[in-house]
């Protein structure tokens, strides 16, 4: 009786305000059409999936796909050329754009501050493609400007695009200078907001700026900070495929073959679908589970998580 | 006595926030010579002669002036039709987003709204897991939109995480007062989205068409992977095959003969490219950045 009362009022509810069913029906679609029909597919991972069969079809070879994919000594490097990547760009790239913000916070010439700001977040409208292309143009060899520089000062030129162990530093430098200013923003707008009171407090007691940077600015801003940690954590595998799929040739590719390109060469290139689900899937569950646990200990430790 | 004492350790005091501030500025000056070099450079070399650039006399400023690269741009034809396919892509594909993004966005962002909190995590769910590449791969082929204009504007027609952005906005922007003000008049929840709701989310609405608009001018991946016609390319996938697989057309310049000269004008072209590539967004940028830095500002309330 009491679960009909409340389809009653539930259906009477959805009746008065029918029309936001209407309004929300076609982006749902798109989701249910987009995301979720393709969802299935990570069965894919434990079959040996042949199109013309199906998903349903095919014949299911439980968990070979992942075996064959770490029983390979050149497969564990693609998972440790993913993790070197990702902890590398985290470690470097994190605490720049909140440096940058503090940094920009501190200065009071309004029109120093502006031309910073807008300088600093031109890069990111450059387009991956666009990027890589300066890089190859600037470290080329013969013609590049760096080597150029290098040169000049007696050193001998450096192939850098074709150095295996240079891959690292061009892909997470180049990605700081196109990105730190557009992550600076958020925390720059956080530091616009502490109080002016709690700044003044501290004048008055004697601080010196940087005690005020360290007791006032940083702890005010700890939300944001930890809230994108947790976010970049989360997303440690998940590199800028696209980016890291342009930079790569045949010179550099021991050290530049990632987890996503790879999938995207044994899927697509090779059609290979059964292992490249497999690879994919390993990937994704390895990023939730890192998000988790980032969230988690945020939990724990600074009292702040996305969920 | 203790009083001078205070004094002496007050002056102390400035002299090292003086010394930090100093330290502040050269850092961001640094900063700034960093992050403007390259693109200076990238630059000038776009407007010196090919022998100045392959001889490295071009530091900061052009050297032996000439257009010689631009004219190269523009007598390429691939480039030229390069061109006009994004601003297709671009115009429809963002339309089609602000439409689809303000569709969601409204009716999630009203408590009226029965079965809200399902249909946001239907919708939330599908930022942390995804089918992968080969199905979605496997659903553009059966949908039979691989090798279409469509494939680059229908499968990427709304970005979960702009919906959630545009909701937070109209959450805080639109008072429930306002909404239950006008259903008592008579007003329908459609009327209220059309009079109400998009004339009071022009700012949201320009950060989405901004972040949309950027995400269809530079994307080339899904052009790789889902399109084969040359004539259907946008313009990544063409600045790809210039800059970084080394295909450009020279039949167009054979008349300059010696192999060396040509080397060194496909070498400038590719400045050029770089800077006839990158002049729309970065043109438009500064007149929205006050709305991008809003947008990043509206994400970061929930996020």
């Amino acid at each position: 009786m009491h679960v009909l009362l409340q389809v009653k009022r539930s259906l009477k509810l959805m009746k008065r305000h029918w029309q936001f069913y209407l309004l929300i029906s076609l982006p749902l679609l798109y989701i249910i059409v987009f995301c979720y029909v393709p969802m299935p597919g990570v069965l894919m991972a434990f079959e040996r999936y042949s199109p013309s069969k199906g998903l349903f079809g095919s014949e299911w070879v439980g968990l070979r796909n992942f075996k064959q994919f770490f029983a390979s000594p050149s497969n564990t490097r693609i998972i440790w050329n993913t993790l070197r990547i990702g902890l590398y760009s985290l470690i470097a790239g994190f605490p720049i754009p909140i440096i940058l913000a503090i940094a920009v916070n501190e200065v009071a010439n309004k029109r120093f501050k502006k031309t910073v700001q807008m300088v600093t977040y031109a890069p990111y409208f450059i387009s991956t493609v666009v990027l890589v292309g300066i890089l190859s143009q600037i470290t080329d060899p013969r013609l590049g400007i760096l080597n150029k520089i290098i040169e000049l000062f007696g050193g001998n030129a450096i192939h850098f695009m074709g150095d295996p162990n240079m891959f690292d530093h061009l892909y997470v430098w180049s990605g700081i200078w196109q990105g730190a200013g557009y992550s600076s923003v958020i925390y720059i707008a956080a530091l616009a907001g502490v109080s002016k009171e709690l700044q003044e407090a501290a004048v008055v007691d004697g601080a010196t700026r940087w005690e005020r940077i360290w007791h006032v600015d940083l702890p005010s801003i700890r939300p944001q900070i930890v809230i994108l940690l947790i976010f970049n954590v989360g997303n440690i595998l998940n590199i800028g495929y696209e980016k890291v799929y342009l930079m790569q040739n045949d010179l550099n590719i021991q050290k530049s073959e990632i987890i996503s390109t790879f999938v995207y060469k044994v899927g697509l290139v090779n059609a290979d679908y059964g292992f490249s689900a497999a690879v994919g899937l390993f990937n994704a569950l390895i990023s939730i589970i890192l998000i988790m646990i980032a969230n988690a200990v945020a939990k724990k430790t600074a009292e702040t998580s996305i969920w | 006595m203790k009083t001078g004492k205070t004094e002496a350790r007050k002056a102390e005091r400035y002299i090292g926030d003086d010394l930090f501030m100093a330290a502040i500025y050269f850092f961001l000056l640094v900063v700034l010579i960093c992050m403007l070099y390259p693109l200076i450079y990238v630059v000038s070399a776009s407007f010196s002669s090919p022998g100045a650039v392959a001889g490295g006399k071009v530091f900061l400023w052009p050297v032996e002036p000439t257009l010689l690269g631009y004219q190269a741009v523009f007598q390429n034809q691939k480039i030229v039709t390069g061109f006009l396919n994004p601003v297709f892509y671009l115009a429809v594909g963002t339309s089609v987003n602000l439409v689809m993004t303000m569709l969601a966005a409204y009716p999630l962002s009203r408590k009226e709204f029965y079965g809200r909190k399902v249909v946001t995590a239907i919708f939330v769910f599908t930022m942390y897991f995804s089918g992968g590449l080969v199905p979605s791969y496997l659903l553009m082929k059966n949908l039979r939109l691989l090798d279409t204009r469509a494939v680059l504007i229908i499968p990427v027609a709304m970005s979960v995480w702009n919906v959630i952005i545009a909701r937070t906005y109209l959450q805080n922007t639109i008072p429930d007062e306002l909404f239950e003000a006008a259903s008592i008049d008579g007003c329908s929840e459609t009327g209220f989205f059309l009079k109400v709701v998009l004339p009071l989310s022009k700012p949201i609405m320009a950060v989405l068409v901004l972040y949309y608009g950027v995400y269809h001018w530079n994307s080339y991946f899904n052009a790789m992977i889902y399109l084969k016609s040359p004539e259907l390319q946008p313009l990544q996938i063409v600045l790809r095959e210039i800059l970084l697989l080394g295909k450009v057309d020279m039949t167009m310049i054979t008349d300059v003969a010696a192999l060396e000269k040509m080397q060194g004008l496909s070498n400038l072209l590719k400045y050029a490219v770089i800077v006839v590539a990158s002049v729309p967004m970065m043109c438009i940028y500064p007149f929205v950045q006050k709305h991008f830095v809003k947008g990043v500002m509206v994400g970061s309330l929930k996020g």
